[in-house]
């Protein structure tokens, strides 16, 4: 909890920081994930032991989410290449973008994505999970439109936010489904208990829906177009998050939820199909490539569906290979970015075919660019001979499909050894060839990344062991879900993976040799394999724009009228037939008791506001306005509310004064309306009317609670020394709505004052904008030199009081 | 009573709605006015409608006379009675200015922001 929180407060004061200290700033800040890993390397022995170490924390009980963290061997080995990696990053980006204004930035982006990554692997509440699954999205959109000022950057990563988080879209319906499946949103519950998701009804749309949310954010094809696009960010963000970890999240969540969803026909079929695609397809991709850093990208592409397809298989065998794979990618992966970047930065180009010979000038680099070159093409001893090996195994084993995977596999094997050669190796032999800046070494912070990720590469392939038990053999056990002991040689003696990756090594070599040709020929595949998904995206983006056009042009008129008359409809439509479906009149309409007198006001009401609609003049539908309210006063004292009546009668005669003072001098404004239109909304009036006349009869029959007036007649004189219930009820009893009140008057009636108060001269320049608005007054003072706003301006009333506008001006205007 | 009490309603909102429908800022707050008469009958009518004497403590006595009228929805009444003319009096100043800068009553001619 603290090691995930810490890089979140890190990330608040790096930019601070980094104003303080500078050049040295990458390595301070670097000192907390060295720091978590060397915390989460503390609980490496235990881990490997079986033990889980947990966390929780309240964070919504009502809902059941708890913020509650779990470590065990698969968040252990991504929690260290988090913070390790994370840490040579940190150091990196200092040394590459030295001096860029907006550094710290970077280095706050930088941490807060690790914490989220952090916090993504180690989450046990499927939701804690996919909160910081969404904040990797978006501080990957951060950090790919890091350049903010070029378009190109902005587009990549808005359409690498668009895809991942379309995807995490679906994730979160799948992990509710899950949960709600299962039973518990807590991973180590549904791990621990022995219901089968697998039998049950919703597994397939659980299982498409995590599927979703794990290949956009794994860039599985098709959704694979958004990875090279994200090389806009600068190196050390690509190497980063792009390469060595977060598109790895994908993959942690199908191993995570391997023992849940795996193992049956349907994960066979789509994980392994679609990670068999992507593995051929990124591979294929990356040697039609001549950008060093998008020649990676595929070939990232490439590695990641390779674990998608042995986490689709899923046997035990191939689980070990993955995680093997994994790690293995993620050393020689990052340093071959980070070169890229130090090439990029030392001699101004990424085109392979502008660099060559470079090792005479950039000695560390090329060495520690050919160790991780020799261990992308899997040569032995590295730690990822061991893993193609058991890639080679894994694939050939594979239940049912292995003589077709495993060419596969091996095709791809070779892909990667001309991807090795074109970006570990040709740079840096053969004949110099000029760059547009003269190369020179990189400085520490640029080479040391390189250096030590590939440096442990060749260590951890020497000596296996020395991740075997402790790290390997631990995660595997929690994606298999029993103890599994791995053990990890460089040696397995002649069998069919070592021919395997003979053949593979041998094609590769005649490949890379052959590449110019090769390159040519394969652009072919290129608009089928990327600008297909790509356009895609186009097209669906664009259906999208114009679908919230459209419908913004619908709904969004402008006219109040159309506003109001979509809330009506809508209103009646809903109201209306759920009326029609469910409402009976309990008792036929009761007419009984009704007087000459009631029926004598109902009648005057009626003709009253008849009038003031149909009225032609003003002052009548005033006059008429007035009829109403005063009958309406009368209705209240008919039925027992004498109180009611009298603040009626106050207030509409007030109110009758109002109209008369703002519209007397106002002229007739013509009827502007077409028949239809007035039809038309006779009709939706009509309908409104109805619909609540039939509320009021349903509602009469009603009564689901005692009237709570008893309370106050007991009360009122007892407490409130009142003997009138209705004024008690007001000071009293409900005082604070009376205080509420009080204060809607007097917010009115500063409004009102301010309105009248406020001079209208004061907007002269604002009222010119207004000439376009009023063409009639334009016409018809045409000898003005300021035609138009100036009669309108001079109405404004000087004495504050209600002195409407000016006459003239109503004359000028010919109304 | 209640029955037509109900139509009456009804009328009123029709009335009220129909009004606030049509392009003049004057029919729009006279349909408010309408709309807001409506309103309170509506409360009136669903709190009860009895012919009872007013919810009134006589001198001498300790509780109301039975049956008399519920003072609740009154209460109600009064307060939507009240913010109902504040409301008014602020859209009719509203209008006037309204009217002052645009030169109309036409709602459609109120379309630039900051004319």
């Amino acid at each position: 909890m603290t090691a995930v929180l810490s890089g979140f407060v890190l990330a608040l004061v790096a930019p601070g920081l980094y104003r303080r200290a500078r050049a040295g700033a990458g390595w301070l800040l670097a000192l907390l994930p060295l720091g978590l890993a060397g915390y989460f390397g503390s609980y490496t022995e235990a881990v490997a032991a079986g033990e889980t170490v947990r966390a929780s924390y309240s964070w919504a009980p009502a809902l059941g989410v708890d913020l509650s963290f779990c470590l065990d061997g698969l968040s252990l080995l991504f929690a260290l290449l988090i913070t390790g990696i994370g840490a040579l990053i940190l150091i990196y980006a200092g040394g590459y973008l030295s001096g860029h204004p907006q550094l710290g930035r970077l280095y706050a982006f930088l941490l807060l994505f690790m914490a989220s990554m952090l916090g993504l692997v180690l989450a046990d509440n499927l939701l804690a999970l996919f909160v910081f699954w969404e904040l990797t999205s978006l501080s990957s959109y951060l950090l790919i439109g890091f350049d903010h000022e070029r378009a190109e950057a902005r587009a990549a990563a808005l359409q690498a936010l668009l895809v991942t988080g379309g995807g995490g879209l679906a994730l979160l319906a799948g992990l509710l489904l899950l949960g709600q499946a299962g039973g518990s949103l807590e991973l180590s519950v549904l791990l621990g208990q022995p219901h089968d998701l697998r039998g049950h009804p919703l597994y397939l749309p659980m299982l498409l829906l995590v599927l979703l949310g794990a290949f956009t954010k794994s860039a599985q094809f098709p959704f694979h177009f958004w990875l090279p696009g994200a090389m806009a960010a600068p190196t050390p963000i690509s190497a980063y998050l792009h390469s060595a970890t977060m598109v790895k999240a994908g993959v942690y969540l199908l191993a995570r939820l391997h023992p849940l969803l795996g193992g049956t026909d349907a994960w066979h079929a789509l994980v392994t199909g679609f990670g068999a695609a992507t593995m051929l397809a990124g591979g294929l991709l990356a040697v039609t490539q001549t950008d060093l850093k998008r020649i990676l990208a595929y070939s990232t592409v490439s590695a990641l569906g390779t674990l998608v397809l042995l986490l689709g298989i899923g046997t035990s065998a191939a689980v070990t290979a993955a995680l093997v794979f994994l790690l293995a990618h993620a050393l020689y992966k990052g340093a071959l970015f980070l070169v890229a970047g130090a090439l990029d930065h030392e001699t101004g180009t990424r085109d392979v075919r502008q660099l060559g010979g470079l090792w005479r000038t950039m000695p560390v680099t090329a060495a520690a660019a050919g160790l991780a070159a020799l261990s992308l093409a899997g040569f032995a001893p590295f730690l990822s001979f061991i893993g193609k090996e058991l890639v080679f195994e894994a694939v050939w084993a594979a239940p049912g499909a292995g003589f077709i995977l495993a060419p596969a596999a091996v095709l791809a094997g070779a892909l990667f050894v001309v991807t090795a050669g074109l970006t570990g190796v040709r740079p840096f032999w053969g004949a110099p060839r000029a760059t547009p800046r003269p190369p020179h070494e990189a400085p520490l912070s640029l080479w040391l990344g390189p250096v030590l990720l590939a440096g442990s590469g060749l260590l951890f392939g020497l000596w296996p062991a020395l991740v075997a038990a402790q790290l390997v053999s631990p995660a595997v056990t929690a994606v298999v879900g029993h103890p599994q002991h791995v053990l990890l040689a460089l040696w397995h003696g002649f069998n069919l993976a070592l021919a395997l990756s003979g053949v593979s090594l041998v094609l590769g070599l005649a490949l890379y040799l052959g590449w110019n040709a090769i390159r040519r020929a394969s652009a072919c595949l290129e608009p089928l394999l990327n600008r297909g998904p790509a356009m895609w995206y186009e097209v669906a983006l664009r259906g999208l724009n114009r679908l919230a056009q459209g419908q913004t042009r619908l709904l969004q008129s402008g006219y109040l009228r159309y506003y109001l008359m979509i809330v009506l409809v809508a209103t009646a439509g809903l109201t209306g037939a759920t009326l029609v479906r469910r409402g009976r009149l309990a008792s036929p309409v009761d007419w009984s008791g009704l007087s000459f007198y009631d029926a004598g006001l109902a009648l005057l009401i009626l003709l009253a506001t008849a009038a003031a609609v149909l009225a032609r003049s003003r002052l009548a539908a005033i006059a008429a306005l007035g009829v109403v309210g005063y009958s309406v006063a009368l209705v209240f004292v008919l039925f027992g509310a004498p109180d009611v009546a009298m603040t009626q009668f106050l207030v509409e005669t007030l109110t009758v004064i109002l109209f008369v003072l703002v519209f007397y001098h106002l002229p007739e404004s013509p009827a502007v309306s077409h028949t239809l239109a007035r039809l038309r909304d006779a009709l939706l009036a009509a309908a409104v009317g109805v619909l609540m006349t039939g509320l009021v009869l349903l509602a009469g029959d009603v009564q689901y609670h005692p009237p709570i007036s008893a309370y106050f007649a007991e009360h009122s004189l007892a407490d409130a020394h009142g003997r009138n219930l209705v004024n008690v009820i007001l000071v009293d009893f409900r005082g604070l709505d009376t205080l509420g009140e009080i204060t809607v008057l007097a917010v009115a009636g500063v409004g009102v004052y301010a309105l009248l108060k406020l001079r209208v001269g004061a907007q002269g320049h604002s009222a010119a904008g207004s000439t376009e608005v009023q063409p009639a007054r334009t016409d018809a003072a045409p000898l003005e030199p300021e035609p138009g706003p100036v009669p309108a301006v001079n109405g404004a009333p000087q004495d504050g009081g209600l002195a409407l506008a000016n006459p003239a001006a109503e004359e000028g205007g010919g109304r | 009573m209640a029955a037509l009490l109900a139509i009456l309603i009804g009328c009123l909102y029709a009335a009220g709605v129909y009004m606030m429908l049509r392009r003049s800022l004057f029919k729009l707050i006279l349909g408010l006015v309408l709309l807001s008469h409506g309103a309170n009958l509506l409360i009136f009518t669903a709190g009860g409608l009895t012919r009872a004497q007013p919810p009134i403590i006589p001198a001498g006595a300790d509780a109301p006379v039975v049956p008399s009228a519920d003072p609740l929805p009154q209460a109600l009444i009064l307060t939507a009675i009240v913010i109902g003319f504040g409301v008014l009096a602020f859209a009719l100043v509203l209008f006037h200015r309204a009217y002052q800068t645009i030169g109309s009553d036409d709602p459609d001619e109120l379309r630039v922001s900051d004319g």
